[in-house]
């Protein structure tokens, strides 16, 4: 069977459905929503490069690269603010962060 | 000859230029002379941000940069003026009470300036990559002041919210990106739309566009990706609320504006009754959920999720009336957020701040000048003629009546109805109810930013005129 676009698509739609979902059907841990982050822009990044390998064209995959570089920032960031957070409230579970209603 | 570029592309982009090299030397001089140089970094990034906003306003340079992933055209001019003032001004107010809103350490104007510089690029930007950079420039600067507070838990969780919900957005823009670029070929904005008009567009595009959009309508804070604004805004310290208010408002707008008008004009169609709806839903849930709240911060928060809906009525139409409209309301909006803030952050006694709407019951006997002020303001917020709120509505409707959108021009004046009773209901605690004690001194500071505010939304109707010009002529990028 010949590995086609179609099938990095699905792998990266799955991928990014799944990230989706870990956000907002999981209930524990904001950890997880971190690691449901990651797994978005993972998702990202192997569109963008299966697409830059189809179209023979390399922006996709500077794009991709572009992509991971903010994702470490983006990471280091939440990590931050989820250890002040931490601090104050004692606990990073998801049903925690209720300090205010909306 | 490629240095002959090189220096061309700098000199458009040099106000970018002086807020990244600004921002960098005021964390060497922060850093360097220690704890007690907030002030001074403050007095510099005010410096930084009025010589970037003077090059802009007086350099005529424009242009494409860079290969054409930057762009300085009139548009994108009056936006960078307006997201600097918003900056400026927020910067400023944020200094009066540093000490007891804890945001008296030089990292604040550092990550202040940094995130205008995000505005700045996002508003510029001309292509996918550079919209995504300036995007996260901007969004990381942000999830860092909101949880600048670090001792209080509520800052804290507004920054979680703000990060977490971030993130999610930036994902399905990046996402839609993706989408965009494989199955058009390009990251441009222009190469995208000559694709798009070349050829029969494919389900992909159209997918990537709605994710781009979700994305995007995040950033604005439109209903259904609304959820963050109100925690967050009633989380964050009140000056970095205004700030929220202000400059990224209009950055997230302008690029909104850009990106379907540019990129996306030959799929009109198709975003069109995207706009449509979150345009409707947002004014509908701006007013109605508004109703109910006690805490001011909150209620503004509702109201912004309203203005921005009122805004993309006018994108919806998909006009030059239209995106003039967007730009004269982002402009009346800001000015109208500004000097209501300033307000807010006056409500404060010895002990601290207040944030209740109760706590303005009586102003009018206690500070005569503020209740004006507030008054005309809100009433402006309710978009009540002859203020400069009614103005900005006024544009957007005629735009969407121009381009036969009946029904969300009709669904938009009812919501605003809805909408006044809120804002009437705070002239009224000022003017008819008891007191409820006085507030302490009001700094000059807060002062002149609330008079000038009030100054310009009630005498908006006499020189209104070079305003509403100036908004034309930057809309006409578009057209």
């Amino acid at each position: 069977m010949q590995i086609g676009l179609s099938h990095y698509l699905t792998v990266s739609a799955i991928l990014f459905t799944l990230g989706v979902f870990g956000i907002f059907l999981n209930r524990k841990n904001v950890i997880i929503i971190l690691m449901s982050v990651e797994l978005i822009l993972l998702s990202v990044n192997l569109n963008m490069v299966a697409f830059s390998s189809f179209l023979n064209d390399i922006v996709g995959q500077v794009f991709a690269l572009f992509i991971l570089t903010v994702a470490a920032a983006e990471a280091a960031i939440g990590l931050a603010i989820l250890v002040v957070f931490y601090r104050n409230r004692g606990s990073i579970a998801v049903e925690d962060v209720n300090m205010m209603k909306g | 000859m490629t240095s002959d570029i090189l220096l061309s592309s700098l000199q458009i982009a040099t106000p970018e230029l002086i807020l990244a090299i600004g921002a960098l030397v005021l964390l060497m001089v922060g850093v360097f002379s220690g704890e007690r140089s907030a002030s001074t970094v403050t007095g510099l990034a005010v410096a930084v941000l009025a010589v970037s906003g003077l090059w802009l306003i007086f350099a005529p340079t424009q242009g494409e940069a860079f290969g054409g992933a930057f762009v300085l055209d009139p548009f994108g001019r009056f936006m960078k003026i307006l997201a600097l003032i918003g900056s400026l001004v927020s910067l400023i107010m944020s200094s009066v009470n540093s000490r007891a809103d804890k945001l008296n350490q030089f990292e604040f104007p550092v990550l202040l300036v940094l995130a205008t510089l995000g505005m700045m690029l996002l508003i510029s930007a001309n292509d996918l990559i550079a919209l995504y950079l300036g995007l996260e420039l901007m969004s990381l600067a942000l999830y860092v002041v909101a949880a600048f507070n670090r001792d209080s838990v509520r800052s804290t969780e507004a920054g979680l919210k703000y990060f977490v919900l971030g993130a999610l957005s930036s994902g399905m823009l990046l996402y839609g990106m993706s989408l965009v670029y494989g199955f058009t070929g390009n990251t441009g904005l222009a190469n995208i739309a000559a694709v798009l008009s070349a050829e029969t567009r494919s389900l992909g595009v159209v997918f990537g566009l709605v994710f781009i959009l979700a994305g995007l309508a995040f950033k604005i804070s439109a209903v259904p990706f609304h959820m963050w604004t109100p925690d967050v805004y009633e989380g964050a310290p009140t000056p970095v609320t205004a700030f929220f208010a202000s400059g990224p408002k209009v950055a997230a707008m302008a690029v909104f504006v850009r990106v379907v008008t540019e990129a996306f004009m030959p799929v009109f169609a198709d975003w069109q009754q995207v706009v449509v709806f979150i345009s409707i839903a947002s004014m509908l849930l701006g007013s109605f959920a508004a109703i109910g709240q006690k805490n001011i911060k909150r209620l503004m928060a509702y109201s912004s999720i309203g203005h921005m809906g009122y805004a993309l009525v006018g994108l919806a139409s998909g006009s030059q009336t239209g995106v003039s409209g967007v730009a004269l309301y982002m402009l009346i909006y800001m000015v109208m957020t500004l000097g209501t803030f300033a307000c807010i952050m006056s409500m404060r006694r010895d002990e601290g701040s207040l944030e209740n709407i109760e706590d303005l019951a009586g102003l009018s006997s206690t500070n005569p000048f503020m209740a004006v002020v507030l008054t005309a303001l809100m009433f402006s917020l309710a978009g009540i003629p002859p203020l400069a709120g009614f103005f900005a509505k006024y544009f957007v409707f005629v735009a969407a009546i121009e381009a036969k959108l009946y029904a969300l021009a009709i669904i938009g004046v009812l919501s605003s109805v809805v909408g006044a009773y809120y804002y009437l209901r705070v002239v009224k605690l000022m003017w008819f109810d008891a007191p409820a004690g006085q507030f302490a001194r009001t700094s000059g500071t807060l002062r002149l930013v609330f008079g000038i505010s009030g100054l310009f939304v009630t005498a908006y109707v006499l020189f209104g005129g070079p305003i509403g010009t100036a908004a034309t002529a930057a809309a006409r990028t578009f057209f």
